[in-house]
């Protein structure tokens, strides 16, 4: 087990150093210079000038880009071109937001689904088993940001019960407000995830019941509900870990979209703004943080499907 | 002139009400006090300009401005939301015979959010903020006519010039008095303002709570603060739920209709200076010719523009001039709407047939949507245009900087920047020598009267010369519950003065 985390390790890091890589060349490959875009229309050259000295854009890119490795090994992200402030606290700041939003959301998104996505595979020939399946058909069809401005019209505009956007300006340090706002971007991004996730759920049970396991259980005198919970549950667990590592990332990338509709002081309005600006040591830190968030789940998934299944623990690669 | 429009009166959506802004002030402040105004109530005020840092020379962008002059900072003068200059922290100021001189005398008791008293130290280090190298003040270049600052005393400041320069207070209402003490501005603040900056997380809001120690007149409300948002819908629904109060700037008149029809809200209209323009490139034919640009101008139905743009708001303007400017005259007759005379014109000019011209388009709103219209428009005198739309950056580039076009289009914010048709080197390259002097010399003039009447002559050149194609002026429209008054109408250098601002229950 201890080798098998060390290669899932090794693979991490050297999956993070590509990803730091492409990104660095990527967003070389915008057009503009962000000194233009700092010092703005009217600059005089001598203002384009020293503005890239100051950032270090006037410098050859082979030289940019040791300096960035560098500072990417010592965790510095460096400092952004246009608030001049250390690009990782801004995203310590806006992860505070975009974690809670996501994690919330996932976490409400498995409670809806995996009792739904069961019980449409036991019913899966009752119409109510039928009706699951297809409502979360078209859930899976819901743009996330429509499914927002919806939410917003009725529960913000109409009945007036929640914020329709926002956070307050002291954070968790007002934490009424800082759960109301909440409630909404964590709803939406939480009926569209269960969508997908109930079919995974329904798939999984549906493949279970049909198991040589269950139906030995079942010839050795137990009811089908107590077979399936015994034995099934954590066979379906295994196959549905699998896809909780990617479901998550989705749910991150979500959580940036709902940002926007909710105005959430995020990770991806951070990002945004970055892209607007050319501000590279934000979109760089905001990308290559949401890079690790991503590749550490898959990690953190893949040794948890290790755990819930003996069979994969005893391979040997 | 300014327009007002009452909730009532925009039902019928026919009555505007002209007035001054001042007199539109007075009249909302009369209507606050009938309901009962709480001095202690913290007005919201929504926006979508959130400010990058707190520092006006280091990139803030337009944000810092609306959220800190003259609540937070303030300047030896002020740009009153009428257009005026008028003195600020200067008590009062003379200038030598050859107007190279500048002695300001400042304001007794004024002090810094930190408590120091304001002395001409601070001054002359705050005009040398915007001045230092490392400056990325938009307006740094303003002030490279200061040859140098001198502080005798305490209360004097004496600002030497190379040239003379009657916009040197205008100039300076751009200028923050910092306290001198203070380092690094980019995340918090010393001024002098009606109010201290109270927190500010990036990304979402700002607020600032009334300094009490302010030397003038105490704020009517109980703090301020400003809510970002990063989305214009999820603004309006922040007015709609009342989580704001107010919301500066609308940039679409789609939005409007939800409050237009709504007794609980007022929509303001007042003058901005944000120009609508195609801007051609004066040097290459057929734009060298004045008969042609007139031609072109006479060919564009402007008002159907306007409408299909911005419905019933926005002014139409003859020439660069917005009405805040002091030397604004009414031009919109000069090469007025004829579509015949401008195929005359254009025959008499030798293109009896017209001509193909490309029009670079930067990609956002409203410029696409512009440039389809002149296609149809220009098509009716047999003249074709072709889009190509480009990026804000690429405009920069190709335009600003390599003059590399036929025609183009753009808006152009600022306040009092006519002087851009006084420079042949300027993207549009417009040469009239007569112009370039009227504007060169209206900076010596002897009192602002003469500079007011050369621009003046300057502007009305420019109009005959059909320079550019001034399409329309784009509506400053603020937003606010019906509760809300005070608040500042045509938002100049996007500034929104907050002290005024009352609040009813």
């Amino acid at each position: 087990m201890l080798g098998y985390i060390l290669r899932r390790l090794v693979i991490l890091l050297l999956s993070l150093f590509i990803a730091a890589v492409v990104l660095f060349a990527l967003l070389r490959l915008l057009p503009g210079d962000p000194a233009n875009a700092l010092v703005g229309v009217g600059a005089t050259p001598a203002q384009i000038a020293a503005a890239q000295a100051q950032l270090g854009s006037d410098q050859p890119l082979g030289a940019q880009f040791l300096g960035y490795l560098g500072d990417l090994a010592r965790f510095d992200l460096g400092q952004s071109f246009v608030s001049r402030a250390p690009v990782i606290d801004e995203i310590t700041t806006r992860l505070s937001v975009t974690l809670p939003l996501t994690f919330a959301a996932f976490g409400l998104a498995l409670v809806i689904a995996v009792p739904l996505g069961i019980l449409a595979a036991v019913k899966a020939r009752r119409w109510y088993g039928l009706a699951l399946s297809v409502v979360s058909q078209i859930g899976i069809a819901i743009p996330v940001f429509w499914l927002g401005i919806l939410l917003v019209y009725e529960f913000s505009l109409h009945l007036r019960w929640l914020p329709s956007g926002g956070f307050p300006l002291r954070g968790y340090a007002d934490p009424a407000r800082a759960v109301q706002s909440m409630i909404l971007p964590v709803i939406t991004i939480a009926i569209v995830m269960s969508a997908s996730l109930m079919r995974y759920v329904r798939a999984a049970t549906l493949e279970v019941l049909g198991s040589d396991f269950l139906r030995t259980a079942r010839a050795l005198g137990e009811s089908r509900t107590h077979a399936l919970i015994r034995h099934g549950l954590r066979n379906g667990a295994v196959t549905v870990v699998s896809v909780l590592g990617i479901e998550i990332s989705t749910t991150f990338l979500g959580a940036v979209v709902v940002e926007q509709v909710f105005s959430l002081p995020g990770m991806g309005s951070m990002l945004l703004l970055g892209i607007q600006q050319r501000d590279y040591p934000n979109v760089q830190g905001v990308l290559i943080i949401s890079t690790l968030l991503v590749l550490l789940t898959g990690f953190l998934a893949d040794i948890a499907q290790r755990l819930l299944d003996p069979r994969l623990r005893q391979e040997r690669r | 002139m300014h327009f007002r429009i009452d909730h009532a009166q925009a039902r019928g959506r026919t009555l505007l009400m002209a007035m001054t802004s001042v007199s539109a002030l007075t009249l909302g402040a009369v209507c606050a006090m009938a309901q009962d105004v709480d001095p202690q109530a913290v007005v919201n005020i929504g926006s979508l300009y959130e400010p990058q840092n707190l520092d006006n020379t280091a990139g803030a962008g337009q944000g810092i401005n609306e959220a800190f002059n003259g609540n937070v900072y303030e300047g030896l003068f002020v740009l009153t939301d009428a257009g005026d200059v008028e003195p600020k922290l200067v008590d009062s100021y003379t200038t030598s015979d050859d107007g190279l001189v500048y002695t300001f005398t400042l304001k007794d008791g004024v002090t810094f959010h930190s408590g120091d008293p304001m002395t001409a130290a601070d001054v002359k280090t705050s005009i040398e903020r915007v001045t230092a190298e490392g400056s990325a003040s938009s307006r740094k270049s303003t002030l490279d006519v200061i040859d140098k600052i001198e502080a005798p005393d305490d209360k004097t400041v004496v600002i030497t010039l190379k040239t003379a320069s009657i916009s040197l207070p205008y100039n300076l209402s751009y200028v923050w008095i910092v306290n001198d003490a203070a380092e690094d501005i980019s995340a918090s603040e010393d001024g002098t303002g009606p109010y201290m900056l109270q927190e500010w997380r990036r990304g979402s809001a700002l607020a600032m709570v009334p300094f009490d120690a302010y030397w003038g007149e105490a704020p009517s409300n109980g703090g301020v603060m400003f809510q970002y948002f990063t989305d214009a819908t999820a603004q309006n629904n922040a007015l709609l739920t009342g989580a704001v109060d107010i919301i500066t700037s609308v940039q679409t008149p789609d939005a409007l209709a939800r409050f237009a029809d709504n007794p609980d809200f007022t929509i303001s209209e007042g003058a901005s200076t944000t120009k609508e323009l195609l801007a051609y490139n004066d040097r290459v034919a057929p734009f060298d010719n004045v008969e042609v640009r007139a031609a072109l101008s006479k060919a564009v139905d402007k008002q159907k523009l306007l409408r299909a743009v911005w419905g019933d708001y926005g002014t139409l303007i003859g020439s660069f001039v917005p009405p805040t400017d002091p030397w604004f005259v009414d031009l919109t007759d000069v090469n007025a709407y004829d579509p015949d005379a401008a195929k005359q014109m254009l025959a008499e000019a030798g293109y009896p047939d017209g001509f193909t011209f490309t029009l670079d388009t930067p990609n956002y709103d409203p410029h696409p949507i512009v440039a389809q219209f002149l296609q149809n428009e220009l098509a009716k005198v047999g003249v074709e245009v072709k889009i190509n739309i480009i990026t804000a950056n690429e405009w920069y580039t190709k335009i600003y900087k390599a003059h590399d076009f036929q025609a183009t289009l753009q808006e152009h914010v600022n306040h009092r920047d006519i002087v851009f048709y006084g420079n042949p080197d300027f993207y549009w390259g417009y040469n009239n020598p007569e112009v370039t002097r009227l504007i060169t010399q209206s900076e010596a003039a002897p009192d602002t009267d003469t500079q007011t009447d050369m621009l003046r002559d300057a502007n009305e050149m420019i109009a005959q010369d059909a320079a550019s194609m001034w399409l329309y002026l784009y509506p400053q429209i603020v937003v606010s519950t019906s509760n809300v008054t005070g608040y500042p109408l045509n938002g100049l250098n996007s500034q929104f003065f907050a002290a005024d601002i009352t609040k009813a229950d």
